[in-house]
Parts: C-alpha cells; structure tokens; sequence
C-alpha cells in the first residue's frame, strides 16, 4: 500500500472545531428529546441502532457457540429457537433496516440537496420514538421469554403450534414498521420539494439517488407488513383467520404477504449502502462515477423489480411451475442492475488516483462480498438448484455475504466516511485500516465455510448437526470471534476520537458534494446562506477551482 | 417590528414577511404547502397498501368459499349498510365545504361544517354499532359468540329466508361463513378505527378552529385532513359492494 493521500487537514495548532454547531446550539437532554434537527435525530438513532447491533451481535456470538460442538451443548434446543429467532428480529427490523437511511441519510440528504432541514422535522422525531418503543417492545419479549418462529413467522407455526410471545414481537415489528414508513416518506417529500436551486434530479448525489428508491420501497412495500402482522395477531387472539389451515385458511396467501415486503425488504437493506460506495468509491479515486445516470437509474430499477420477485421465496411451498419460471426469470432480472453498479464503481476506479484510507477498503470489502453474495443469490433464484439449497447453511451464507459483507461494509465506509462531517474529528487512520481488515478476514473465515456447509447439506435453525460438518464450523465460529474484535474496535477508536481526534475542517477528504462546502460539525440550519448548485456532482475541477479562488482571496486579504 | 402590529392575513401576502405559520426550513409558504400536501398524499398511498392486504385476501377467500361467502353476506343489514354509505358520502360533502370555508375565511362557517362532519362521523360509527349488536344476537361474532345455525339451516332466519331461499349449506362450507365474518370485522373495523381517529383529529380542528387558527390563510391542515376524511370515504366505497351488494343476486 502506498503512503498515497488525500487527507488534507487544518494546521493543528492553530485549527479548532467551530464553536457554534448543532451539537453545542442548546444544551440539556431536553433539547435533544425534543429536537426537530435531522442532524440530532440522526445521532440519536446511531447510538441506538449501535445498541441494538450488539445486542444482535451478542446473540450471533451465542449461535456460534453453540454450533461450535454438533449436540445441543450450550443451551437447549427451544433456547437455540429463540436466539436465532431474536438475533434475525433485531438484527434486520431494528438494525439493518434503519442503518444506512435514518443515521448517514438523516444527517445528510438534507444536506447533499441543499435544504436547511427534512421536510417534516416532528414526523422524524415520531419516527425515532416509535423506533424506540418498538425497541423496548423487543426488549421486553427477549426478557420474558423471547419468541421462536424465526423471523419469518411463518405460519402456521406461528399462528397454531407455539406458545411463545408471538403477539407481542409482532407488535413490536408493527411498531418499527411505521417508524420506517416515517423516515421513507420523509425522505421522498424532502427529495422531491426541498431542493435549493439549481439541484436538478440529475445533480443529485448517487446517495440520494438510492435512498429515494430504498425509501419508495419502504413507503410501498411496509403497510403490507402491517397488516399481514396485525391479520396474525387476530388470528392467535380471536382464533380464526386466513392463514391456518385447519380453519380453512391459506399459509402461502400468508407467504405472498409476507415476502412482498420482506423481499424488497433485502433492497431497503442494500440501496442505501450502494449510495455510500458511490460516494467513497468517487471520492478517493478522485473521479466522477463513471455511467452516472446509469447508476442512478438502477438503483430505481432495483426497486421496481424488486416488488415482482418475492415468490422465489417459496419455490419449496408448493406454487406452480409456472410462477417459479416467471419468478426465476423476473429475479435473474434484478442481478441486471445489481451488475451495471458493480461495472460502473470498476470503471470509475480504472485509470483513477486511487488511495487506500479506511473508507475506500470498507467499500472494496463491499464490492468484492457483495458481488459473491449476489452471483448466489442467482442459484437460489434458479429453481432447480433452490430447491436443494432452500433451508440450508447456502441461504444463510448467501444472505449474511449481502446483508453483512455487503451491507455492514457499507454502512462502516460510510461512518468513517463522513465521521469527520458529523463531529469536527478525524478517527485515527491506522487502527481504522487495521480493523477494515480484520473485519473482511473475519468475516470470510465465518461466512464462506458455510457455503459449503449448505452445499453439503446442514440444514439451517438446529442446533445439532452430524459429526462430519465440525470442521467447517469450528472455521465459522473461529472466524465470528474475528468479526467479533473487528466491530468492537470502531467503537472504541470511534469515542476515543470525539475528544483525542485531529480536527477534520471542513472538507478532509476534497470531497465534491455540498455538505463538504460547509463546516464540521455542521451549524443548525446547515446552510449560512442557501446554496445554489451551479455544476455536475462529482465535479472534482470545480472543486479545485473554488480552492485556488479561495486561496487567491485568503492571499488578497492576508497583503 | 411591523410583525407584531400587522395583521396575520395581511402578512400571508406580503412578499418578504414570513407570516407566523411558515417553519423556519420552509423558503415560502408555497413550499410549505406543496410539501406537506404531497407527504398527505404518500400517507394516503401507505394506508391503500395497508388496506391493499386485506383486500387480496378476502378476494382469495370469497373464490375459495364462494358458497359460504354468498349465504353468508345475505346475512348483512343492507339498509343499514346504505344509510351508512349515505351518511359517510354527506360527510365528504361536509368536508369539501369546511375546506372552501377555510379558504375563504369564513369562521363561524367552517366551524359548523367541521361540526357537521363531527356528527356525520359519529351517526356512522352509531349506525356500525347497530349493526354489529344484531351480529352478536345472531351468533356472527368470530371466536366469541358464534353459530353456524344459519348457515346450516337457513330456514331458521325466516326474514333473511324469504327473501334470498337460500340452500342449506353442508356443515364444512357452513363453517368456512366464519371466515367472512372474519374479514368483515376485520375490514370494517379497521375502517372504524380510522374513523375514530378521523373524529378524535376533528374535534382538536374544531377547538382550534374557534381561535381562528385555519381562516388567516394557513388553510393546510384542513386540506390534508380533507385528503385522510375523503380517503377513508372511499375504503367504505369498496367496502360496501364487495361486503353487501355483489352477492345479492
């Protein structure tokens, strides 16, 4: 690796961060409880999605554990449920879902759009207490006996056979379901009406470009969710309903409700950490993405076809041949514009000035995992080879490679990203590149083991297996101790850096987009004066020409 | 300042001034509407989403059981359920009027459209209340007070037997008319329910209408309230054929 830059710092001693910000504005609890900045919601939806994560996490360590011997050793097998039930509730509905879009996308589209604010400031607050009390509802069925359906409810498991907290964990999905809808909704109006002059759609940042089209699936595709959750709910309290068979009902009519939200679920998840790789992969290759449009569009086309690809879900559940051939062929469609992102982030790359700080490696992390994750996703889209992998160790690798190595790369690019922007410091760059690295090591050491796994035959959600596949998971849990130290040490470098980091200034990086034009931490209503957009995103010669202007005038005043 | 001293509808057309109602974000007032008014219409896309599950799976339902589905929705009051659709169309009326009245800053008059509609709500959520008090003497209450009688031996509900003479249906189809009054009180409860939360916001606008909060030109809380009160109207447009009318014949 070479010593290559482009961090261009302040003079340290002379350098401070900026007195007046967002955060130093008002001070008290109350303030932030009570705030209306999207900046400060932002914060306080990292800190409890981070809370969140390690909870998940705690609960993916114990799985490991237990999968380390092949009988049920460590806790039983009803116990084993309601882990994996408990780490796939929180890790997707209360992490995954709301990582990217209401942390880095709270914080910055307004920005990057050039507007003072979100378009519905009181409705984003709602947003983050519904998360919030969706998250207590999780927490308190995890205290009181969890629940062990998987997170798929599928019924009729969930609606006859089980006596777990059902009702309530559905509540609780109920509950975070609506605070997802909020920030989507937020977000298209924001996108649509709140953009300063000259920020044509087209000069839009390709993060905005993929938080719209994550948030039009939120917006779409979230309702459904409810009322397939509410319609189970009175199923186990009234004890009747569509979905049981044994009353008349229909469990795949409860399959095509379910996987209509919870594939373009899988979108919602990923887009938003596409935005971000276009960001770093830009940034630091020092060029404008290459295919801009095309980017921007497939991200959209992403989203549409997303809403016809559900039922390859349940190739196993009896559907017709003929809607597994549709549903096979509408899902390779989607591996179309999944491509022409991954091409274009290569071609933006080919003859740029490539340097390697911990972002870049996060989002190469992402490029190379996500592409694994998505060419297996087309095997389990092809129905004759689904059909051996469905419910094995293969679905569970293929969808930690997109959610993990895909979307967490993404999402941890992003933090140290724009960790500068959000508190005024630098993280130290030399232990942050250590732990991109040792995240990636980690995380294969865990996730491709259990290809093979699946390849074999271990079938997923039991917490015994046969004696021959020891090996290979004695592989996965050595690697998650790895991945463990990888996510852990982030957040130690991470708060060390709020008091000890070097002050960032305002553009470390010589980023292009708006929020790098203003201070860091930002002020309140981001904008001293509304900015007008008068060039391309991702203009890197209009950047160096405002520099040599604004040294010129430095200079003038300084004679 | 001249903020102070000037009238509130005088400032809703000056040029610089920003008038009390604009949030800081907004750059005009124009801005503030157009953004509010396209979240409302979102909102309104969400909730046909929500609404859009239940549909599908009476549709699946009523193919399945077809049988079970028709003896079972003679069983539904059609007077009622046509006062009903009456009272909810007059109700839309009221409120298109309430929000003409805002704008052309009629106090007194928007206060008595939006209490009209108040009324209107609540003689809807009256009339549903006869009607579900005549399920539960029938022993049509899924889960808590039901009876496949009817359905088994339609003979034994002479009123509704003379004028449908429908064929007694065998006791498994008999069973699956549970299933209809599940998504019936499925669906025109969680209608109810956003009428009640319809009400409960109507009654806050008429409070605040009495200060005189919606007649100075800030007329958008109205009109997207308008927007939540006409969708709801139009869930009970569909509700009311699929639920009562297709089956008749």
């Amino acid at each position: 690796m070479s010593a290559a830059t482009i961090i261009t710092l302040p003079d340290q001693s002379t350098a401070r961060v900026p007195k007046l910000n967002f955060v130093t504005k008002e001070n008290g609890l109350l303030s932030w409880l009570l705030t209306g900045d999207h900046k400060r919601i932002a914060t306080l939806y990292l800190i409890s999605i981070t809370f969140f994560f390690f909870i998940g996490g705690a609960l993916a360590g114990m799985i490991r554990l237990e999968l380390l011997t092949p009988q049920s050793d460590l806790m039983a097998t009803d116990t084993y449920n309601k882990v994996f039930t408990m780490h796939g509730v929180i890790m997707i509905f209360f992490f995954l879902v709301p990582s990217v879009p209401a942390t880095l996308g709270n914080f910055l589209i307004p920005i990057m759009i050039g507007a003072k604010d979100l378009a519905l400031p009181k409705i984003n607050l709602l947003s983050w207490y519904l998360y919030i009390v969706a998250g207590c509802m999780a927490l308190y069925t995890m205290a009181s006996g969890g629940v062990d359906t998987g997170w798929t409810f599928t019924t009729p498991l969930s609606t006859h056979y089980l006596n777990t907290h059902v009702i309530a964990t559905g509540l609780a999905i109920f509950v975070a379901g609506f605070s997802s809808i909020f920030t989507g909704l937020n977000f298209i109006v924001t996108i649509h009406k709140m953009r300063c002059p000259g920020m044509t759609w087209f000069r839009l940042p390709l993060f905005v470009w993929s938080n719209y089209a994550a948030s039009v699936l939120m917006v779409l595709g979230t309702p459904v969710l409810a009322i397939t959750l509410v319609l189970i709910v009175l199923e186990r309290t009234v004890g009747i309903g569509v979905f049981d068979p044994a009353k008349g009902g229909d469990p795949i009519l409860f399959q095509h409700l379910f996987w209509f939200y919870s594939h373009p679920a899988v979108y919602i998840m990923i887009l938003p950490g596409m935005g971000v790789v276009s960001e770093v992969i830009s940034t630091f290759s020092r060029k404008r993405v290459f295919g801009y449009t095309a980017v921007a569009f497939s991200s959209v086309a992403i989203a549409v076809f997303g809403f016809f690809v559900w039922a390859h879900h349940m190739f196993i559940m009896g559907i017709s041949n003929y809607s597994m051939l549709v549903f096979s062929l509408l899902t390779m469609l989607v591996a179309v514009p999944s491509a022409i992102k991954i091409f274009n982030w290569t071609f933006t790359l080919y003859k740029g000035s490539i340097t390697f700080e911990t972002p870049m490696l996060y989002a190469f992390g992402f490029m190379g995992l996500f592409t694994i994750g998505g060419l297996t996703g087309v095997f389990l889209g092809t129905s004759g080879t689904d059909i051996h992998f469905t419910e094995t160790y293969f679905i569970v690798a293929h969808f930690h490679f997109v959610m993990v190595g895909g979307m967490l790369m993404a999402f941890l690019s992003g933090i140290h990203f724009w960790w500068p922007k959000w508190t005024g410091r630098m993280y130290p760059e030399k232990i942050s590149q250590l732990a991109a690295v040792v995240t990636f090591i980690g995380f294969n050491f865990t996730f491709f083991p259990q290809f093979i796994l699946g390849m074999l035959g271990m079938p997923r959600r039991y917490a015994a297996y046969p004696p021959e596949f020891q090996v290979l998971n004695v592989f996965s849990t050595a690697g998650a101790t790895i991945l463990g130290v990888g996510y852990l040490l982030p957040i130690l470098y991470l708060t060390w850096s709020l008091k000890y980091g070097e002050i960032a200034g305002s553009n470390p990086w010589q980023a292009t987009g708006l929020e790098w034009q203003i201070q860091s931490p930002p002020l309140t209503e981001n904008f001293v004066e509304i900015p007008i957009m008068d060039h391309e995103a991702y203009d890197y010669e209009w950047l160096e020409n405002q520099n040599l202007a604004n040294q010129h005038k430095q200079g003038v005043a300084s004679v | 300042m001249s903020e102070t001293t000037t009238a509130e509808g005088v400032l809703a057309e000056g040029h610089h001034a920003h008038p009390p109602y604009q949030r800081h974000h907004f750059e005009s007032v124009e801005q503030q509407f157009d953004t509010t008014n396209f979240a409302m219409w979102l909102f309104l896309l969400t909730e046909v989403m929500f609404f859009g599950g239940l549909f599908t799976a009476y549709l699946l339902m009523r193919n399945w059981y077809y049988p079970a589905f028709v003896v079972a929705s003679h069983q539904l009051n059609i007077f009622w359920g046509t006062a009903n659709t009456g009272v909810l169309i007059a109700s839309s009326f009221t409120m298109a009027m309430s929000v003409w009245s805002a704008e052309m800053r009629k106090k007194s008059l928007l206060i008595f459209f939006l209490c009209t509609t108040f009324v209107l709500g609540l003689a809807f959520l009256g009339i549903k209340t006869i009607e579900y008090s005549e399920k539960w003497e029938k022993h049509h209450i899924p889960g808590l007070n039901w009876s496949d009688n009817t359905f088994r031996n339609p003979q034994s509900d002479p009123e509704v037997y003379k004028e449908y003479h429908d064929a007694p249906l065998s006791p498994d189809m008999a069973a699956k008319a549970e299933l209809y009054f599940f998504l019936y009180f499925a669906m025109t409860g969680m209608h109810a329910l956003h009428m009640i939360i319809g009400i409960a916001i109507l009654g806050f606008m008429i409070f605040r209408a009495r200060a005189a909060a919606y007649t100075t030109g800030h007329v958008t809380f109205v009109e997207n309230f308008g927007l939540y009160w006409h969708f709801v109207d139009i869930v009970w447009i569909f509700l009311f054929p699929l639920l009562y009318l297709i089956s008749r014949r």
